[in-house]
């Protein structure tokens, strides 16, 4: 084992003995998502670096430390790329981010945030095949492994992908990558919301080259990606204005990154989770992604209210960026039906029975 | 062939019987041995048992009074669907009830704009598609049992198909799964958005063997059907550069629709059963699919066709028209039952390695068939790297079943050190159940356990499945250690 490991295993061993509590922080980037980080400040920068990379055989793997500018920068390399986006958030996105300065690959997998691109090639769970992990015992434990099909034994290392830490302190992932696109283009609508929903739900049942989608303020805009003739077909077939490449590329950084004006300012952030046909809401500002299946809301609206709406909608609401007070009334995330409340209880006793790792960082209890 | 379930419970038959013919309707509860018999096995048809009883609700009311009386007599529950799986995982336990899903056909809604199917989990696979057809749609994962298989157990199992690398699998193809637990509470897991509040327990109810709770409804992702799809078989006089062509296709940064392989002998079982119009010198075939609209496959293929040609291919044939490419894949799809008429009895294999180690796999498995004098026929999801060898034998030769298990293991064993998984699609179930603890630690067996049992405290859904006891695990590894000393270690090597 490596040395490194075996030092946080005794680290996580001496805190469940002695009842004491972790916050797991990779780069810091995503310290406001979810409930406030409690505990011992349990630093994961220091064990970083890319362990394996075979671009033939379409998968990467990396220690939780690695800055994920550097990851992402390494696929580059390769015409390669993680293609559900995962934002950063906090610090730009550059190559050569040093260590500590950003989002981290752990960080990615247990927050489990997915860009603009998550509707048409899944998410960042879709893509996590592997992952060592150190439970709430100290045991160091690897799942799943290198290949794209393995049902040997449940699939925890997807159920690490957005477990914000509470099961486990993720030591090394292995993910799937994908080519990048040969071509991309970016074409925007003057259309209003209803007549987006509508179009976008509509696209996605036909077979175009659909990347990602936003919809702000009267404008519709969307990214095609794929090979060229199918690209230059699309266009055809769904007209609207072609956006200037560079344009379009700091646009949808902005999105993914939330560095978009919309995201501007101390009004609460809601994000709305739901059937991408639900029709438009009427709840405020929005900005909405995911061909319709992701609501960004602005305003206090009340979380009871936005709650019930997102349930009404198969969905569900989360606080996403609140002041402390609210998400301390609030909660950031919907809370779960007793059934599965009960089984989250129970597998977080499995996985971290001291209940070291990360606590009240996803529900209060836990 | 003996499979010893070493999880046990005290059955009272007469109790059990009273309480479900209490909440069932006639004709919804079998109990008679030969009303039984039928239910002793599923698509691994060497591994029997006959359950207590067999019961076949058809309401989600029926589901969880069935669960409710047998969590509360400690009776376990097999759920089951077409029983075509290949491994085992709907074998009924012999102390306890198998619950049927089959009643559950209905497709419960089709809605074109959100392109999602509402299902219950006794709808074939196959039907899926056929009923999103009129709306350009069709559900991605294609198992080889497709017109037979149902999407209850496709959940249950993972299940993949050929169409995988670029479509994904079971668990990236479904929204939401409603059921319930084995103490009879309704659940759903997942949402009608792309993500749901919470842990995703979706993506572990996927894959999990019916051992974590019972499946009611399943909506399931569609996708817009290609505007065209057209194959290019690509033939080898060598399967090691059939092996390394599958990488070069990748590192050209193409995703195939489809990437499969054949080897000969594989080849040679099928033509004379489908007639896809193989050509039968050749030592290995490749099926490399494109799909899209007309230009961008045309683009593709040629890209395709360029570097299948420096790959060292002898021969290309692209695929004319749709019936065509439909009977160059039937032949594919159609391996395992092809390879079942040339041998009285196959053990087919599942396990999945790195694609860049095929080509050394392939030695191997020459290697182990000269060694253990049995037949095996090749058949890959290449672009995967999961592997489906077929050993062939003859169980009424004494000695030949044993040598083909102990050929399968080693194959098995194989993959694992290759960095890859005993299963890549097909579930652990009885088959694979001790090869289990070739690739896993003490320590993550027990954590496996200890997740069943968040679902199930008291281990009754489909007990001595998926995740072998420590005592099996250690009983493989003494014995594996004495017939292979160098294949096997409890120390499971790091898989990456």
């Amino acid at each position: 084992m490596d040395a490194v490991l075996k030092e946080w295993a005794d680290r996580v061993r001496d805190a469940a003995e002695r009842q004491g509590k972790l916050r797991i922080r990779g780069g810091g980037s995503k310290d406001f998502y979810g409930g406030a980080p409690a505990g011992e400040t349990f630093d994961t920068a220091g064990f970083r670096g890319i362990v394996a990379y075979e671009p033939t055989e379409l998968v990467v793997v990396a220690r939780a430390g690695t800055p994920l500018a550097e990851l992402e920068a390494a696929l580059a390399e390769q015409g390669q790329c993680l293609p559900f986006e995962p934002p950063h958030f906090g610090y730009p996105a550059v190559l050569g981010a040093t260590a500590g300065s950003g989002a981290t690959v752990g960080g990615m997998v247990a927050a489990g945030l997915s860009g603009p691109r998550r509707a048409t090639v899944g998410a960042v769970r879709d893509y996590v095949l592997g992952v060592r992990l150190i439970d709430g015992r100290g045991e160091l434990l690897a799942f799943g492994g290198q290949v794209m099909k393995n049902v040997a034994g449940y699939d925890v290392p997807r159920l690490m992908a957005g477990s914000l830490g509470t099961l486990g302190l993720i030591a090394e992932v292995s993910l799937k990558v994908l080519p990048l696109p040969v071509a991309v283009r970016t074409l925007r609508f003057s259309i209003d919301e209803a007549t987006a929903l509508s179009r976008l739900n509509e696209w996605g049942g036909r077979p175009l080259p659909l990347a990602a989608s936003v919809w702000h303020e009267g404008a519709l805009t969307v990214r095609l990606a794929g090979a060229r003739a199918a690209i230059e077909a699309a266009q055809a077939a769904l007209g609207g204005e072609v956006v200037a490449d560079d344009v379009a590329a700091a646009f949808w950084q902005s999105v993914r990154e939330q560095t978009h004006p919309f995201f501007a300012g101390s009004e609460p952030l809601w994000r709305l989770s739901l059937a991408s046909t639900t029709p438009p809401m009427g709840l405020g500002p929005q900005l909405i992604e995911w061909g319709g299946a992701l609501r960004w809301l602005r305003g206090d609206q009340g979380a009871e209210r936005m709650r019930a709406v997102a349930a009404q909608a198969g969905g569900h609401a989360t606080l996403f960026r609140g002041s402390e007070a609210l998400k301390a009334a609030a909660g950031a995330f919907q809370p779960l039906p007793p059934a599965l409340l009960q089984i989250h209880r129970r597998l977080k006793a499995a996985f971290d029975p001291q209940g070291v790792f990360n606590p009240g960082r996803m529900y209060p209890d836990f | 062939m003996a499979f010893v379930n070493d999880v046990r419970f005290a059955a009272d038959k007469r109790a059990i019987l009273a309480r479900l013919r209490a909440v069932l309707p006639p004709g919804a509860l079998l109990a008679d041995e030969e009303e039984l018999r039928p239910y002793e096995c599923d698509g691994l048809t060497a591994y029997r048992a006959l359950p207590l009883l067999v019961a076949l609700p058809q309401t989600e009311a029926e589901v969880q009074a069935v669960l409710r009386a047998c969590h509360d007599l400690k009776v376990p529950v097999v759920p089951r669907g077409a029983a075509t799986g290949l491994s085992g995982g709907a074998m009924p336990h012999e102390d306890g009830v198998v619950l049927s899903l089959a009643r559950f056909r209905k497709i419960l809604r089709i809605d074109p704009l959100a392109r999602t199917a509402i299902v219950q989990p006794g709808v074939r696979n196959l039907a899926v598609s056929e009923a999103a057809a009129p709306f350009g749609l069709y559900y991605a994962p294609d198992p080889s049992s497709q017109i037979a298989c149902t999407i209850g157990g496709n959940v249950a199992e993972n299940s993949g198909g050929v169409h995988c690398l670029k479509y994904g699998l079971t668990v990236h193809n479904v929204l939401k799964v409603r059921g319930f637990t084995v103490e009879g509470e309704a659940v759903e897991f997942g949402a009608a958005g792309l993500d749901a509040a919470g842990l995703d327990l979706l993506a572990v109810i996927n894959g999990s063997e019916g051992l974590l709770a019972v499946i009611t409804e399943v909506t399931v992702k569609l996708t817009p059907k290609p505007e065209l799809a057209q194959v290019v078989l690509a033939y080898f006089d060598d399967v090691q550069k059939a092996g390394n062509a599958v990488a070069d296709v990748i590192a050209a940064g193409i995703i195939p629709g489809g990437l499969e392989m054949m080897d000969k002998p594989a080849t040679h079982a099928v033509e004379p059963y489908v007639k896809a119009g193989y050509d039968l010198e050749a030592e290995a075939v490749l099926l490399c699919e494109s799909d899209g609209t007309p230009a961008e496959v045309a683009e593709e293929i040629e890209r395709m066709k360029a570097v299948l040609e420096k790959s060292g291919a002898t021969s290309l044939v692209v695929s004319r028209d749709e019936a065509e490419r439909l009977r160059f894949w039937a032949g594919r799809k159609a391996a395992f039952p092809a390879v079942g008429r040339i041998t009285p009895d196959y053990l087919c294999m599942d396990g999945t390695i790195p694609r860049k180690r095929l080509a050394e796999m392939l030695e191997a498995i020459a290697d182990l068939s000269a060694k253990y004098g049995l037949r095996c026929a090749n058949v890959f999801h290449a672009g995967d790297g999961n592997l489906h060898p077929l050993i062939m034998y003859d169980a009424n030769q004494p000695g030949e079943l044993e040598r083909a298990t102990a050929f399968g293991a080693e194959i098995l064993e194989l993959s694992v050190r290759l960095g890859g998984t005993v299963t890549g699609e097909h579930g652990v179930g009885v088959e694979k159940i001790d090869v289990m603890a070739a690739q896993f630690t003490a320590a993550e067996i027990e954590a496996f356990h200890r997740l069943k049992a968040a679902f199930d405290e008291k281990g009754l859904l489909n007990p001595g499945k998926g995740v072998p006891t420590l005592a099996r695990c250690r009983e493989y590894l003494q014995t594996r250690a004495g017939i292979a000393p160098s294949s096997v270690s409890s120390d499971a090597a790091p898989r990456f």
